[in-house]
C-alpha cells in the first residue's frame, strides 16, 4: 500500500525503528491490558501497601497495596484512549473549519481566524482548565477539553495548506469543469492538505498525553479507581518519602511514550519531507 | 515605538472582552442555579433572593456581564465560598508568588537556553552538542509536574538541600524555577542553535572569516546577535506557555500562587475564586505576550511596520 511507504521509510532509520518499537509496546499494553497485567488494577491489599519493587510486584505497590505494574498497563489504556480520541476529534474539526475558512474566505474566515488567534496565545493547560471549570471534572470532560485546546492548531495549519493549494491550476480546471465547492474541498483540496495535519496530530497526541496526565494529577481528570498515569502520581505525592516508586514508574511510562511519539513523528516528517509545510502556518 | 505600544495595547481590549465573557459565563454554564454556584449552599430562599438582587442575577445576561465586569475592573470579584474572604484578597496574597516564579523562570529559560543553544551551535556535532540536544528532547517531552517531583525526591528528600514545598524562604524557589524553566530552556536552546547555524552560513559571516576576525568574536558578536531575533520571536509567542507551566508547578510544590488557587478552587467548586484566578491568569498571559511583542518590536523595525 502506497500510504504505508513513508512509515516504512521512517522505520528504516534507527530512531524511527526504536521509537516505533516503544509505541507498539505501549499500544499492546493498552489493547491486551487484561492479559498482560498480573493483578487486577483495583484490588486493594492494605497489609501489602507501599511494598518496594520486588519479585511479586516488580514495580512495587501503591498506598492501597495495588500492584503498580498492573495499574500502569491499564493506565496506558486510559491515556491512549483519551489522547487519541481527543486529538482525532480535534483534527477532524480543525480540518473542516480550516478548509472552509481557507477556501471561502470572507467573514467566515475572519471569524474563524479571530477565534483561532485569540486562543493561540493562551497555553493549552489554561484553555483546558477554563473548559473543565465549565463542564466539570472527569475523563469525558478531559477529552472535550483537550480536543478544544488543540483545535486552533489544526484549524490554522489546515487553513494555511488550503490557502496555498486553492489557486493551483488543477483546482481552477476542476472548477471550470463544473465541480461544486464541496467536491473541490473534499475530493481535491483536503486529500492534498491532509498529510501535514495528520503528522501534526500525531505529535500533538504526545502533548495530549501530558495534558491528560496533568489534569489527572490535579484531580480533575480520571476519578479513582480508574488507573491514569497522572492520577497515580498525584496519590503518590503523599508517599514521596517512603514509596517514591509510585511517582517514578508512571512518570517514566509517560516520558517514554511521549519521547517515542516525538521521535517517530520526527522520523515521519523526514520521510515525508514536509518540515516546511508544517512550519508554514 | 510608543504608538506601536498603544496600538498593541488597544488590540488587547477585544481579546480581554472575549476572554472575560467566557470566564463570566462559567457560573451560568455549570449545572445548577448560578446563585448556588456563587454563594454557600443551605441559604434560605429569602437570602437567595437578596443575593440574586445583589449580584444582579434578576437582570438579563448582558447586563449581568456588564455589572460583573464593572465590579471586576474596580477590584470587586465577589467573596470566596469556602474561605469566606473577598476573592481580591486571595489574589493579592497569591499573585506575588506567581509573579516571582514566572519572572525567574522566564529569565532562567532565556539566559540558560541561549547559552546552551549557542554552545551547541558553536561546537556542532560534538559531545556538547549531542548532550544539549538530548537534554532539549527530555526537557520538551518530560511532563513538568513529574520533573518537579523527581527534583523534590533528589534535592529535597535525598540530599535535603532545598525545602520540599511551600514558600517560606527564598531557597524554596530554586526547584520550582528549575522545573518551570527547563521546558523553556529546551525551547530557547533549540531555536538559538538552529538560528545560529543558519546565520553562520550567510555571506557576511564568510566575509568576516576572510578578513581574519577571530572565530569566537564572529560567533559571539555577529552570529549570536543575528540569531537572537528568532529567539525573541519564539519567546514572545510562547511566554504564555511558560506561565502555564508555572500553574502546574505551583501545585506540585504546594506553593501559594494563582495556579494553586485555581486548581484548589476548581476541586472545591468555589466558582468566584475560579473566575477571579482565571481572569488574573488570562491577564498575565496577555500582558506577557504584549511584553514579548514590545521587546520584539524594539529589536526589529519590520515588526513595528507590520501593525500599521
Amino acid at each position: 500500500m502506497a500510504a504505508l511507504d513513508p512509515i516504512r521509510k521512517a522505520i528504516r532509520s534507527p530512531r524511527g525503528a526504536g521509537s516505533a518499537a516503544v509505541l507498539v509496546l505501549v499500544v499492546a499494553c493498552a489493547v491486551f491490558a487484561p492479559l498482560l497485567a498480573p493483578y487486577a488494577y483495583d484490588i486493594q491489599n492494605l497489609p501489602g501497601a507501599n511494598t518496594e519493587p520486588g519479585w511479586a510486584h516488580w514495580m512495587g505497590t501503591d498506598e492501597f497495596g495495588r500492584d503498580l505494574f498492573s495499574r500502569i498497563v491499564y493506565g496506558a489504556r486510559t491515556s491512549l484512549t483519551v489522547a487519541i480520541s481527543a486529538i482525532s476529534i480535534s483534527v477532524a474539526a480543525g480540518l473542516t473549519l480550516g478548509a472552509m475558512a481557507g477556501y471561502f474566505g470572507g467573514p467566515f474566515d475572519r471569524a474563524v481566524t479571530a477565534v483561532v488567534d485569540l486562543t493561540w496565545s493562551f497555553p493549552e493547560i489554561l484553555i483546558a482548565l477554563i473548559l473543565i471549570a465549565i463542564i466539570g471534572p472527569g475523563l469525558e470532560s478531559t477529552m472535550v477539553a483537550i480536543s478544544i485546546a488543540y483545535l486552533a492548531q489544526f484549524t490554522r495549519l489546515t487553513r494555511a495548506q488550503i490557502m496555498a493549494l486553492k489557486n493551483e491550476t488543477y483546482v481552477e480546471a476542476t472548477a471550470n469543469l463544473g465541480a461544486g465547492h464541496f467536491h473541490i474541498i473534499f475530493r481535491h483540496l483536503l486529500p492534498n492538505a491532509l498529510t501535514p495535519v495528520i503528522v501534526a496530530g500525531m505529535l500533538a497526541t504526545g502533548d495530549a498525553i501530558i495534558l491528560e496526565a496533568t489534569l489527572g494529577f490535579f484531580g480533575l481528570g480520571a476519578q479513582p479507581p480508574t488507573p491514569s498515569w497522572g492520577a497515580m502520581m498525584s496519590s503518590g505525592t503523599a508517599q514521596i518519602f517512603i514509596a517514591p516508586w509510585i511517582i517514578i514508574f508512571p512518570g517514566l511510562a509517560i516520558a517514554l511514550t511521549v519521547i517515542a511519539i516525538n521521535l517517530f513523528g520526527d522520523a515521519l516528517i523526514e520521510a515525508l519531507d514536509i518540515r516546511n509545510r508544517l512550519r508554514s502556518s | 515605538m510608543i504608538s506601536f505600544f498603544i496600538k498593541r495595547l488597544l488590540l488587547l481590549i477585544p481579546v480581554f472582552l472575549a476572554v472575560s465573557m467566557v470566564i463570566f459565563m462559567i457560573v451560568h454554564l455549570v449545572p445548577g442555579d448560578p446563585i448556588d454556584n456563587l454563594v454557600q449552599i443551605n441559604s434560605t430562599p429569602e437570602q437567595k433572593a437578596a443575593l440574586a438582587a445583589k449580584y444582579g442575577l434578576d437582570k438579563p445576561l448582558y447586563q449581568q456581564y456588564a455589572i460583573w465586569l464593572g465590579k471586576a475592573l474596580s477590584g470587586d470579584l465577589g467573596d470566596a465560598i469556602i474561605l469566606r474572604r473577598p476573592v481580591v484578597d486571595l489574589i493579592a496574597l497569591n499573585l506575588p508568588h506567581s509573579l516571582a516564579l514566572g519572572a525567574l523562570a522566564l529569565a532562567f529559560s532565556t539566559v540558560v537556553g541561549i547559552g546552551a543553544g549557542a554552545l551547541a551551535a558553536i561546537y556542532k556535532d560534538s559531545l556538547i552538542d549531542r548532550t544539549t540536544m538530548t537534554l532539549i528532547l527530555l526537557g520538551s517531552t518530560v511532563p513538568g509536574f513529574w520533573l518537579g517531583l523527581l527534583l523534590i525526591m533528589l534535592f529535597a528528600v535525598q540530599l535535603g538541600w532545598f525545602p520540599v514545598s511551600g514558600a517560606r524562604s527564598w531557597d524554596a524557589l530554586v526547584l520550582p524555577v528549575l522545573t518551570v524553566g527547563l521546558g523553556g530552556v529546551a525551547l530557547v536552546a533549540r531555536v538559538t542553535r538552529v538560528a545560529m547555524m543558519e546565520t553562520a552560513r550567510k555571506d557576511f559571516v564568510m566575509m568576516l572569516h576572510a578578513k581574519g576576525v577571530p572565530p569566537w568574536q564572529i560567533e559571539l558578536r555577529h552570529v549570536l546577535r543575528h540569531a537572537l531575533l528568532p529567539v525573541v520571536t519564539i519567546l514572545s509567542l510562547r511566554i504564555g506557555w511558560i506561565l502555564g507551566g508555572a500553574v502546574t508547578v505551583e501545585f506540585v510544590f504546594a506553593r501559594p500562587g494563582l495556579g494553586s488557587l485555581l486548581i484548589t478552587s476548581l476541586n472545591q467548586r468555589d466558582y468566584p475564586v475560579v473566575q477571579g484566578s482565571l481572569l488574573m491568569l488570562a491577564i498575565a498571559v496577555m500582558l506577557g505576550t504584549l511584553l514579548g511583542d514590545v521587546v520584539q518590536a524594539a529589536m526589529d523595525p519590520r515588526v513595528r511596520e507590520r501593525i500599521k
